[in-house]
C-alpha cells in the first residue's frame, strides 16, 4: 500500500499542493490529467527523484520521504522508454539485478522468466535502438518489473506509442497487473486509456487532485467542470462486444446494437469521436455503416463549427461544421439520422 | 553545353564555396606535405638515430599523456558538475575554463612559474614532497596541463549534456547509488566524447610550446629542440626534427581519431 500526504512540490512556474491519496495493495490507480499538470514530477516526487517541499510518502507501513530512491524499490517507466542505449535489452533488464547480490544463474533465470512474461524473450541480444516503440516500451516494463518492485511507475506509458502497439502494451499492461498483482500508478492524460486499465482514478488539475473515484463516477458524475471535460471529450459507452454472423462483431448498450470492427470480446468500453458522426435528413442506405435516428436534444455553437447532442435516446455527441449545420436547417427538437462507419467506433 | 551552364548556375552557392574551402584546404596542407617530401630520408634516418632527438619525442609523448590523465581525474567530474548543475555565476565559471585557450602560452608559463615556482606557497608545498617544477618534468606536465584541459572539460561537458537525465534517474529506481549510476549509465554513454576530448588534450598537449619554454626549456621536449636547433644552427638542421615530430603527431592523431569513429558507429 502507498500513501502519500498532504504533499506540495514546487514546479517554479506552479506547484502541486496538498496532494493526498491512499492506493491500496494490488490497485490499478491512474492519475488523469492535462499535459503540463505536472503529473510527471509527481510520479519523479512519490520515487525520490524530485525534491518534495513538505508532505509525506508511506510504502506499506514505512516513511520513506527521505529514503534515497535506490532504496525505495520502486519500478518507474518513462514515457519515451529511457532505456539504456548502450546496454542490450538483456543488459538492461540485467541492470537492476546486479545490484542485487545474488549468483548468477539466479539472476539470468529472472532474465528469462521477466522476459518470457513480456513477451520479449527473442529480443534479448538486441539494442534498444533496434526494437519498435512498442517493444521498447515492453523491454522497459521487463527492466522496472525485474526488481519486484512494491509499487510500479507509469509515465504516460502508451503516449508514445502507435494505434496498435498501445492496444498491444495496454493489453500487456492489464496481464501483468492480474498475474503479478503488483501495484500501479499510472498517469495520463487519456481518458479512454484511463477507463480501461483503471480501478480508481484521481483527477489532477491546477495543482489540486480534483476527484477521486473509479471510471464510472468520474464518468458519470464528474465533481467539477475541469473533470467533465476531460469526461465529456468523447462518446464514451459501456458495453459488450460479441460475435455477429459473418465474422463481424456487435457492440450491445442496453437494446441498442452496433457495427464495430474489433477482435476482442466481452465487457468492454466503445469511444467514438464527434467528428466521425455524419448527420442527415434521410436515413443512408449503407451495409457497413450503423444508421440510428434520433433527436437533436442540445447545440454547442463553437463559431466556425457546432457540437451537436443526438438523443437515440442515448446520447451521441456530434460535430458539424457551420456550413452544413445550415445547409441541413438543423435545429433542436428536430428528428435527424446519424451515421458512422463500424470502423470508427473505438473498443477499449 | 547549355545544360551545363545551368547545372553550374543551380549551383552557384556549392561551387563558390567548395573553391573556397579548397583555398584552406591547401593553405593547412601544403606546407606539411611540402615539408615531409622535400626531406632527405636519409637525413630523417640519421636524425632519428640521435639519442637527443628520440628522448625529446618520447618526453613530449609521455608528459602529454601524463597531462591528459591528470586532465581526466580533475576536469571530467568538473565536466560532469558543469553538465548537471544550474547555478549563478555558471557562464563565469565557462568563460573561466576557455581563458587558457585565448592568452598567449608564453604568457600562461609565466603566471605558472609565478604560482609554482619556489616562491609562492604552492611551489614550496610541492617542493617540500619532493617535486619541482622548474627545468623539470612536472612543470612540462603543468604547462600541457595549462593549455590542453580545455578541450577536454569542454568535450567531456558536451557528452554529459547529451546524456538523458531520466536515465540515471531510472537507474536509481534500479537499486544504483549515484555513483553507480554515473559509472555504470552516464559515464559510459559520455565515453565517446570525453576520448575524442582526450585525444585532443594529448595532440594540444604535444604541440605546446611557449609555457613550456618558460617553465622548463630543458629537460628537452620535441618543440622546443625544434626550435633551439633553429635558432643556433638555422633551417636545415632544424627541419628534420620537424618533420619527426609532424609525422608523429600525424599518425597518432589519424589512428586515435579513427579509434574514437570506430566506437561512433558501433
Amino acid at each position: 500500500m502507498i500513501e502519500i500526504k498532504n504533499l506540495t512540490v514546487d514546479l517554479g512556474t506552479f506547484s502541486l499542493q496538498d496532494i493526498n491519496l491512499k492506493i491500496e495493495p494490488g490497485e490499478y490507480f491512474i492519475v488523469l490529467g492535462p499535459t503540463g499538470s505536472g503529473k510527471t514530477i509527481l510520479l519523479e516526487s512519490i520515487a525520490g527523484l524530485y525534491p518534495i517541499k513538505s508532505g509525506e510518502i508511506w510504502l506499506n507501513g514505512t516513511e520513506v520521504t527521505k529514503v534515497e530512491p535506490e532504496k525505495r524499490g520502486i519500478g518507474f517507466v518513462y514515457q519515451d522508454y529511457a532505456l539504456f542505449p548502450h546496454l542490450s535489452v538483456k543488459g538492461n533488464i540485467l541492470f537492476g539485478l546486479k545490484q542485487m547480490k545474488r549468483p548468477k544463474e539466479e539472476l539470468l533465470s529472472t532474465v528469462d522468466w521477466i522476459a518470457g512474461l513480456l513477451g520479449v524473450s527473442h529480443l534479448l541480444e538486441r539494442k534498444p535502438e533496434t526494437l519498435s516503440g512498442g517493444e521498447r516500451q515492453k523491454v522497459a516494463l521487463a527492466r522496472a518489473l525485474s526488481i519486484s518492485p512494491q509499487v510500479l511507475l507509469l509515465d504516460e506509458p502508451l503516449s508514445a506509442l502507435d494505434p496498435q502497439a498501445r492496444e498491444d502494451v495496454q493489453h500487456e499492461l492489464r496481464q501483468i497487473h492480474r498475474r503479478l498483482e503488483t501495484t500501479i500508478i499510472h498517469v495520463t492524460h487519456d481518458f479512454e486509456e484511463a477507463i480501461a486499465l483503471g480501478d480508481r482514478i484521481a483527477v489532477l488539475g491546477e495543482g489540486h487532485i480534483l476527484q477521486i473515484g473509479t471510471p464510472e463516477q468520474i464518468f458519470r458524475q464528474p465533481s467539477s467542470e475541469f473533470v467533465a471535460r476531460f469526461a465529456m471529450a468523447r462518446n464514451i459507452f459501456s458495453g459488450e462486444v460479441r460475435d455477429a454472423e459473418e465474422g463481424d462483431s456487435i457492440f450491445s448498450i442496453g437494446d441498442l446494437e452496433l457495427a464495430v470492427v474489433t477482435e476482442l470480446r466481452g465487457k468492454l468500453h466503445a469511444s467514438l469521436r464527434p467528428e466521425d458522426i455524419l448527420i442527415s435528413k434521410e436515413a443512408v442506405i449503407s451495409s457497413a455503416r450503423n444508421s440510428l435516428r434520433g433527436t437533436i436534444t442540445r447545440i454547442d455553437n463553437r463559431g466556425s463549427t457546432l457540437y451537436l447532442t443526438v438523443s437515440t435516446p442515448l446520447d451521441f455527441v456530434c460535430l458539424v461544421t457551420r456550413r452544413s449545420f445550415e445547409e441541413l436547417g438543423l435545429k433542436a427538437g428536430e428528428e435527424v439520422y446519424i451515421t458512422f462507419k463500424a470502423s470508427a467506433i473505438h473498443i477499449f | 553545353m547549355r545544360n551545363m551552364l545551368r547545372w553550374v548556375a543551380a549551383r552557384r552557392l556549392t561551387i563558390t564555396f567548395f573553391l573556397l574551402g579548397l583555398v584552406i584546404l591547401l593553405f593547412i596542407f601544403v606546407p606539411l606535405l611540402k615539408m615531409v617530401f622535400s626531406s632527405d630520408p636519409g637525413i630523417l634516418w640519421d636524425t632519428l638515430g640521435e639519442g637527443e632527438v628520440r628522448s625529446a619525442i618520447w618526453l613530449t609523448l609521455y608528459a602529454a599523456l601524463i597531462a591528459t590523465v591528470v586532465g581526466l581525474l580533475l576536469g571530467v567530474p568538473l565536466a560532469y558538475f558543469l553538465a548537471r548543475h544550474r547555478f549563478r555565476g555558471k557562464r563565469f565559471v565557462e568563460t573561466l575554463i576557455d581563458i587558457p585557450i585565448v592568452v598567449p602560452h608564453s604568457a600562461a608559463g609565466i603566471a605558472l612559474l609565478f604560482v609554482f615556482g619556489q616562491n609562492f606557497f604552492v611551489g614550496k608545498a610541492f617542493n617540500s614532497v619532493g617535486i619541482d617544477f622548474v627545468s623539470a618534468v612536472p612543470g612540462i606536465v603543468i604547462a600541457m596541463l595549462f593549455v590542453s584541459v580545455p578541450f577536454l572539460i569542454n568535450s567531456a561537458k558536451n557528452g554529459f549534456e547529451k546524456v538523458d537525465v531520466r536515465l540515471e534517474k531510472v537507474a536509481r529506481t534500479l537499486g544504483a547509488s549515484p555513483w553507480q549510476a554515473f559509472f555504470r549509465v552516464s559515464l559510459p554513454l559520455a565515453w565517446r566524447s570525453i576520448f575524442s576530448g582526450s585525444v585532443m588534450m594529448w595532440a594540444r598537449g604535444i604541440s605546446e610550446f611557449g609555457a613550456v619554454l618558460i617553465l622548463a626549456y630543458h629537460p628537452m621536449v620535441a618543440p622546443v629542440m625544434v626550435y633551439e636547433r633553429f635558432e643556433e644552427y638555422g633551417l636545415d638542421y632544424a627541419r628534420p626534427v620537424a618533420v619527426i615530430l609532424i609525422l608523429v603527431c600525424i599518425v597518432l592523431f589519424i589512428a586515435l581519431r579513427s579509434l574514437a569513429y570506430r566506437g561512433e558507429r558501433a
